[in-house]
């Protein structure tokens, strides 16, 4: 298949287009860069939902279970699952689709596995150009699993206007132990496999945990002051450090944007960014769908919620400043390596560091003061 | 440009032993192909959807309960039917050596019987994926 006859099929519709779509871009053919050049404008639409937590936590079991749920609901959805690709032989075993068998039989569900191909954030470079070639697909949803994460898979929270946390029961002081990983990412919690002892206690946990050991006040104030500020740690703090005096004073646990409004009002800070969003924590039970609706109905909240309060739009900008910067230093770094390479100050320093007659802080200076002018 | 090799093992019909499509799915990965498995009581029609939405390069089939002659050629039309059919496709298994030319008729790239070595199976899946 050539380019212009796959964008012209991918434009009608045609789910072959879109699955070889992927697969260059996922490879960085040479006809990757037209193809998110001619899809872009048609992206932006889309909720992008993120399912991530520990091996073994039912994470596909409960994407398929979402996406039927989606399903009902009349949404199209788009399903990436990312798995680990293995450092000795660059392979990779890409299982999900055996928890998925209830959904995928369906026309209105498209799924992809991909292997995280040596990145370790919990997804994998392509992932974020994957998820826009479905957006532009036109799918309404898309959910993404990440591989089985733990402390610091946490790039998921770039990608997903909705990040959700899926844990089980019985990891008590686990808890502890991961809070400062995955757990701060988490714009909701769902306890899965709560048919197991131990559901409402760590149910509990997790709420203490959000209620006392975050960032709290001062968190929705830096966040204030910061939030037009493009970086990574303003972006954490809006999703993450942002339940404060509104959940707190409307007494509700599960926060919505609409409690959450009415207690912004009663307060008389009715200014859009003052709405806080405090993460629920549900139960659920993947294997016979217990819970699953409620869940799906919070991600549709916190959508809502971040279209309310503006902070869809920021989403959009932070997303914009975040791929620029990583197109512009990994192009910089490229250019300047090629230029002193060709010009054989790669090498000459390499060996000058080596035995230890330049220091490699200087070395890159000189590199950088050669090659990166034009 | 990073190609990798996408595979897709799967199991159709009725059949519940998958040791072997196990054994030859883990010999992919070692061998540095994405596999991507979709577990046991596949309908030809999923198998066929799965390889086009995760666009493999090869379909390996296990086959250890008979209905080779029935099941695999469905799937070949169905991939057909759908312009996928430049997928290269396998079969495995328990397959007698009388049904073999049937099924290179109907389209199957390679047959690999009780016995196959893997080292085997993954050189003829490289060569002839690569001539794809």
């Amino acid at each position: 298949m050539d380019l212009t006859t796959l964008l012209q099929r991918f434009q009608q519709g045609d789910r072959r287009a879109l699955a070889r779509a992927i697969t260059w871009v996922e490879n960085g053919t040479p006809e990757a860069g037209e193809l998110i050049r001619s899809t872009y404008p048609s992206t932006g639409r889309a909720h992008v939902v993120g399912i991530t937590g520990p091996p073994g936590a039912g994470k596909s079991t409960l994407v398929d279970r979402l996406a039927s749920r989606y399903r009902e609901l009349g949404q199209s959805v788009a399903i990436v699952a990312v798995d680990p690709t293995s450092p000795f032989s660059g392979g990779a075993i890409l299982g999900d689709r055996i928890r998925m068998q209830r959904t995928l039989n369906d026309p209105g569900v498209f799924m992809r596995s991909l292997a995280s191909r040596g990145h370790l954030g919990g997804i994998s470079i392509a992932t974020g150009d994957v998820v826009g070639l479905l957006d532009a697909f036109g799918f309404d949803v898309i959910l993404v699993e990440t591989v089985g994460a733990g402390q610091s898979e946490v790039e998921i929270m770039e990608l997903a206007h909705t990040t959700t946390v899926v844990l089980i029961p019985g990891m008590g002081d686990d808890i502890q132990a991961i809070k400062a990983g995955i757990l701060e990412i988490g714009d909701l919690f769902a306890v899965n496999k709560a048919d197991r002892d131990g559901a409402d206690r760590s149910v509990m946990e997790i709420e203490m945990m959000l209620d006392l050991g975050h960032m709290g006040e001062a968190g929705i104030n830096r966040w204030d002051g910061e939030a037009q500020a493009n970086s990574g740690a303003a972006r954490r703090l809006d999703r993450t450090g942002h339940h404060g005096t509104a959940d707190l004073a409307s007494g509700n646990p599960y926060t919505s944007s609409a409690s959450a409004r009415h207690a912004a009002d009663r307060h008389g800070t009715a200014n859009p960014g003052d709405i806080s969003w405090r993460p629920p924590v549900l139960k659920t039970t993947a294997k016979d769908g217990q819970g699953v609706d409620a869940l799906v109905d919070r991600m549709i909240e916190h959508l809502n919620f971040l279209k309310e309060t503006g902070r869809w739009e920021q989403f959009k900008r932070h997303d914009a400043a975040a791929k620029l910067r990583e197109l512009i230093t990994l192009r910089a770094a490229r250019t300047v390596m090629d230029r002193a390479t060709a010009a054989g100050d790669l090498d000459r320093l390499t060996a000058s560091v080596a035995d230890r007659t330049v220091d490699p802080y200087t070395a890159a200076e000189e590199v950088l003061s050669r090659h990166l002018g034009t | 440009m990073n190609r990798k090799l996408r595979v897709l093992v799967a199991k159709l019909g009725l059949d519940a032993h998958d040791r072997g499509a196990k054994v030859v799915a883990r010999a992919y990965r070692d061998a540095g192909f994405e596999v991507i498995y979709t577990g046991i009581y596949q309908r030809p029609e999923a198998v066929a959807e799965a390889a086009i939405q995760e666009d493999v390069d090869v379909v390996a089939i296990s086959s250890l309960a008979g209905a080779h002659l029935t099941l695999i050629p469905q799937l070949i039309h169905l991939l057909k039917d759908q312009g996928a059919d430049d997928m290269l496709v396998l079969a495995g298994g328990v397959i007698p050596e009388e049904d073999i030319s049937a099924l290179l008729a109907e389209g199957v790239a390679g047959v690999f019987g009780p016995g196959s070595d893997l080292d085997e199976i993954i050189r003829f899946t490289r060569e002839h994926a690569a001539a794809k």
